[in-house]
């Protein structure tokens, strides 16, 4: 049996066996990310619930844990409805064109000494530029609908991105300075020798900066206006329904995993031990702050109010960004007398 | 499960000359592709009425040459085109042509009378470009076809060792013209308003109940 397969994959061409290949990898890759982010609406229902004393969704399978299906088969068998006047073709692409980018930027994340997909040198370069190529999907959906709600929000987000996407930028600058490097996995092995030679300790104010940036640019409380329940209904998605809306769905959740993925992987060692003499490195490690960011994201959502939209623009132009630049100044000096464990 | 996608040709790591062959021609295809949707949503730019179609045009012509620099093993290039210029100057772009609410038919008015104008613009860049194409600088067989290089190799590091050795000057009086625009920019549009009417958040977190709240004893008075 074996070796019939052998024999049918040895008959595909080089190129059919990679492309087989790596298609192989990504879905090992994203399959796994789909069952998190389907566990993650539920951990948020719950986490929130239990913070605000309440129970959450518990009705569907044993404490509620099948709710993430029975949504996803509603969301599934729901109409979708296509606004009248809207402009019908870039309606339907512009949830596309959110949800691509936030699958391909993991393409180049490590997830354990060279466990990854795509070991490219400009990896950090490459998320960003995949993480900004997302705006585009919240843009097209608040212009294609034809809603003043869902253009109103569109306009909030592309303002919101542009301000926030300097400040985080500017703070992975930082991360550059320590590491030497755009490569991620650099990045990570650049942290190796135990808790104290993680970058936070030297970047901590980048990391706040990043942390909040992160937030913002997923469109997440506090800095939700994109949506805002309360003033637009929601935002750029009001017109969506049923599967169109899950894909915006998804792909937020998924970004979401994705800064939280980022934080430890630039700021906390990613599978780094903190203990490398007592614990070893491994996967778990990185899981398992990534998981500590991703409660952080339900935690802000269950004890923040939203951001007024102007104080918004102030705290990214006004504080992050000067912060990061008086850092990115600091941090020149250490490099410069190469100081402490982490610049030399 | 060792993914590591650095070795040259895809699972052996090594090249026999039939695979890389086969390379060219994939990247034949690559090429011919990206280019011809460039080429088609450049022409769209300018062709298609409505300015936010335009504009989103403009950025899939931004992405496909990107892909076509991906080619050319210019990654770092590509990538800040796409970072820089449709994840940042488009999104302005965009968000501003949104807002304004664009007549196109009277854009349009005036296509004929501007006609011979246009034409003669487009004359003179094409002699330009023409003169530039055609001079010894850019003729093909100037040296040996550039090889590929080794997958060690850093695209990054090469690019910032030449821009902040060889052509620092230039790279720093590019930043201070960039700065003169940004400070010119700003100092051009803001205004001090008089009549508008804001919060001053500091003074709002400042004031104390003593500020505004003040407890006045008062005597009961007993009803007649």
């Amino acid at each position: 049996m074996t070796d019939f397969l052998i024999s049918i994959w040895e008959w595909f061409h080089e190129y059919v066996q990679f492309t087989i290949y790596s298609g192989v990898k990504a879905l090992i890759i994203l399959l796994p990310l789909f069952i998190v982010v389907a566990y993650y609406t539920y951990a948020e229902r719950k986490v929130i619930g239990y913070m605000q004393i309440r129970k959450g969704p518990n009705r569907v399978g044993f404490k509620g844990l099948l709710q993430p299906f029975a949504d996803m088969f509603k969301l599934m068998f729901k109409e979708i409805i296509i606004p009248t006047n809207s402009n019908r073709y870039l309606f339907i692409v512009a949830p596309v064109i959110t949800f691509a980018p936030a699958m391909a930027a993991w393409a180049v994340i490590p997830f354990d000494a060279g466990l990854v997909f795509s070991d490219i040198n400009a990896g950090l370069l490459y998320i960003l530029a995949m993480t900004s190529v997302g705006v585009y999907g919240v843009i097209i959906a608040g212009w294609a609908s034809n809603s003043k709600y869902a253009l109103l929000g569109a306009m909030r987000s592309a303002a919101q991105i542009v301000a926030y996407e300097i400040a985080m930028g500017f703070a992975l600058v930082g991360v550059l300075m320590v590491a030497g490097s755009l490569n991620l996995s650099d990045i990570v092995t650049g942290q190796s020798g135990g808790i104290g030679n993680w970058f936070f300790i030297p970047l901590l104010p980048l990391f706040f900066v990043y942390l909040i940036s992160g937030v913002a640019e997923t469109n997440r409380a506090p800095f939700d206006v994109a949506e805002g329940e309360s003033e637009i209904v929601a935002g750029f998605h009001v017109e969506y329904s049923g599967m169109t809306f899950a894909v915006f769905f998804l792909a937020e959740y998924a970004n979401m995993i994705l800064i939280a993925m980022l934080c430890s992987l630039l700021f906390f060692g990613g599978w780094l031990s903190p203990v490398p003499d007592l614990l070893g490195d491994g996967i778990g490690w990185l899981f398992g702050k990534t998981a500590v960011f991703m409660l952080l994201f339900l935690w802000f959502r269950a004890t923040f109010p939203r951001y007024r939209y102007d104080q918004i623009m102030r705290l990214g132009w006004k504080v992050l960004l000067p912060v990061t630049i008086f850092w990115l100044v600091v941090e020149g000096v250490a490099v410069y007398f190469k100081i402490g464990p982490w610049f030399v | 499960m060792a993914i590591n996608t650095k070795s040259s040709s895809p699972l052996t790591g090594q090249q026999t000359p039939r695979i890389a062959k086969r390379i060219m021609m994939i990247e034949t295809a690559i090429f011919y592709v990206f280019a011809v949707a460039t080429v088609i949503s450049a022409c769209a730019v300018v062709t298609v009425k409505n300015p936010v179609h335009a504009a989103l045009f403009l950025v899939l012509t931004f992405f496909t040459s990107a892909v076509i620099w991906l080619s050319l093993e210019a990654e770092f290039l590509a990538i800040s085109l796409v970072l820089v210029y449709v994840g940042a100057v488009m999104v302005l772009f965009i968000f501003v042509v949104m807002m304004l609410d664009i007549n196109v038919a009277r854009l349009r008015e005036g296509f004929v009378r501007y006609l011979p104008l246009g034409l003669a613009v487009a004359a003179i860049m094409l002699l330009l470009m023409l003169n530039v194409v055609t001079s010894d600088v850019f003729v093909l067989d100037v040296g040996s076809e550039p090889l590929p290089k080794p997958a060690d190799y850093s695209n990054t590091k090469a690019l910032g060792a030449v821009l902040y050795t060889d052509y620092v000057f230039a790279f720093e009086i590019a930043a201070v013209i960039l700065l003169v625009a940004i400070i010119a920019a700003i100092s051009l549009t803001m205004r001090k308003r008089t009549q508008t009417k804001y919060q001053v958040p500091s003074d709002q977190i400042k004031v104390r109940k003593s500020d505004r709240l003040r407890v006045v004893k008062m005597p009961s008075v007993e009803e007649e």
